[in-house]
């Protein structure tokens, strides 16, 4: 359907790109015609009844059967449905939490959406405590809402959590190099040091190892190895497996 | 004979002016803080920009269905005047139109432009430092834009990016924001008196000018993402 799209995956596109609907030229009457689907990402929208438009620069990426979208390097998070984030609890009133998750609002959650969390029994929650929570509502017409519990009434490793750790910020691209499959980073920070660490997809990484040096060389080597190559990233890591860090 | 259309007389100047820019370089991501940081070079003129955003917005300023977009530009030396607060405006407006602003509501986006070095073509350079900014910040756009500075000479020759001893001898100075998609006039900011065939004239050369900017812009995108992580 949209042939020109194929083609160019793993090529970078640049806001302004259009791709056309292409009309095959014969119909067939005896054939049934086979409705091809197109599941659109970050990156692209969909623009009238035929085209296609770029809206981020990047390169131009595809999931089997029918998924593509635009990957770009952003520091900037825009809460989505579904996606896991750290928050900074910033206001407690009545019984709705306002969370910082660093977008452009504060997001809500309810005293309610933790696990075993009754009118009676209230979680204990502080102003300033980290949470880990997933979101239920995000789009850009309403306010954002977390929740810590899963479709199930279970907390599956969301809740107030961060005694003893630290919190910094990496860029958004990292965040997903390291949330993939078999990912080489987390992988080779594996292979350096034994850590604990909560990814959170707005951008914020929590970290804690075996003592406080360990802990601040996790996350300067997270920090640095932003924008590094592959084999930059080994040399830092083999640099700081020697101590010389 | 009737004399020939104003447009086809562009389409003849256009085909025969060798569209000359000054050498042009841009750099990305130079600024650790801000979402989104650009640096563009024209010849000597330099410009470094900077966006933050979607941000937080006052409740005074907020706009209910749309994102509220601030451009400051701060000049070389001394503390913004008149003449930046109109640029600021025709920048403004120029990135309003390419942005697409409904899918951020009641959010800021904030835009600024630090003057490094000025030797003519100001203007342009700040919405081509602040196209790339953009870019580099991952805001959704419906087209690119770039910036082309046109001036007319006493002897009526028009100049295109002239550096700044050429503006102070023109007697006409025209900037066009030009748009990637069809190559239209997106804002104008003319400064001088000339006929209305040179200003068609000169939106001419600017679109075939910028074709050369579009060009540079994909090539450094492409470099950008090139290094593969």
């Amino acid at each position: 359907m949209f042939s020109g799209l194929r083609e160019k995956v793993g090529q970078v596109l640049v806001p302004g790109d259009e791709f056309c609907l292409e009309i095959p030229e014969t119909l067939s009457l005896s054939e049934p015609m086979k409705p091809e689907k197109v599941l659109l990402g970050p990156g692209l929208k969909r623009k009238g009844d035929r085209k296609l438009l770029v809206v981020k620069s990047g390169v131009l990426r595809h999931k089997q059967p029918h998924v593509f979208w635009v990957e770009n390097q952003q520091r900037r998070y825009v809460p989505a449905r579904g996606e896991t984030v750290i928050g900074i609890i910033t206001v407690k009133s009545g019984d709705v939490f306002k969370v910082d998750v660093g977008g452009s609002e504060q997001a809500s959650l309810s005293y309610l959406a933790f696990e075993g969390a009754t009118k009676r029994n209230r979680p204990n929650v502080q102003v300033g405590d980290l949470v880990f929570a997933q979101f239920s509502v995000a789009n850009q017409h309403m306010e954002p809402e977390l929740v810590c519990v899963d479709s199930a009434g279970r907390a599956n490793g969301m809740g107030v959590f961060g005694a003893g750790g630290l919190l910094f910020s990496v860029s958004l691209g990292l965040i997903r190099r390291l949330l993939r499959p078999r990912s080489d980073v987390l992988s080779d920070l594996q292979k350096l040091l034994p850590c604990e660490l909560v990814v959170g997809m707005n951008g914020r990484l929590w970290a804690r190892a075996s003592s406080v040096q360990q802990t601040l060389v996790v996350s300067n080597l997270l920090q640095s190895c932003d924008t590094m190559s592959p084999p930059q990233r080994q040399q830092l890591f083999r640099r700081a497996a020697q101590g010389a860090l | 004979m009737s004399p020939p259309s104003p447009r086809s007389r562009s389409m003849e100047v256009c085909a025969r002016t060798n569209v000359t820019l000054r050498e042009f370089g841009c750099e990305q991501t130079l600024l650790s803080r801000p979402d989104g940081s650009a640096s563009f070079v024209q010849g000597d003129t330099s410009v470094m920009a900077a966006v933050y955003g979607p941000a937080e917005v006052k409740v005074s300023k907020e706009i209910y269905d749309r994102a509220t977009l601030e451009v400051l530009i701060q000049p070389k030396v001394g503390l913004p005047s008149v003449r930046e607060r109109s640029q600021e405006q025709c920048v403004r407006e120029t990135c309003e139109a390419s942005l697409l602003l409904t899918l951020h509501p009641r959010s800021s986006l904030t835009l600024i432009l630090q003057l490094i070095h000025d030797d003519g073509s100001r203007l342009s350079c700040f919405l081509n430092a602040a196209c790339m900014a953009l870019m580099d910040a991952g805001l959704p756009m419906n087209c690119l834009f770039c910036g082309v500075t046109c001036a007319i000479n006493a002897d009526s020759e028009i100049i295109t990016d002239p550096t700044a001893a050429q503006e102070k001898e023109s007697r006409a100075l025209m900037t066009f924001a030009i748009d990637s998609k069809e190559q239209r006039v997106m804002m104008s900011y003319t400064t001088g008196s000339f006929s209305v065939h040179e200003l068609q004239q000169c939106i001419a050369v600017s679109q075939k000018a910028s074709e050369n900017i579009f060009q540079f812009y994909r090539d450094s995108v492409r470099r950008r993402y090139s290094k593969n992580l």
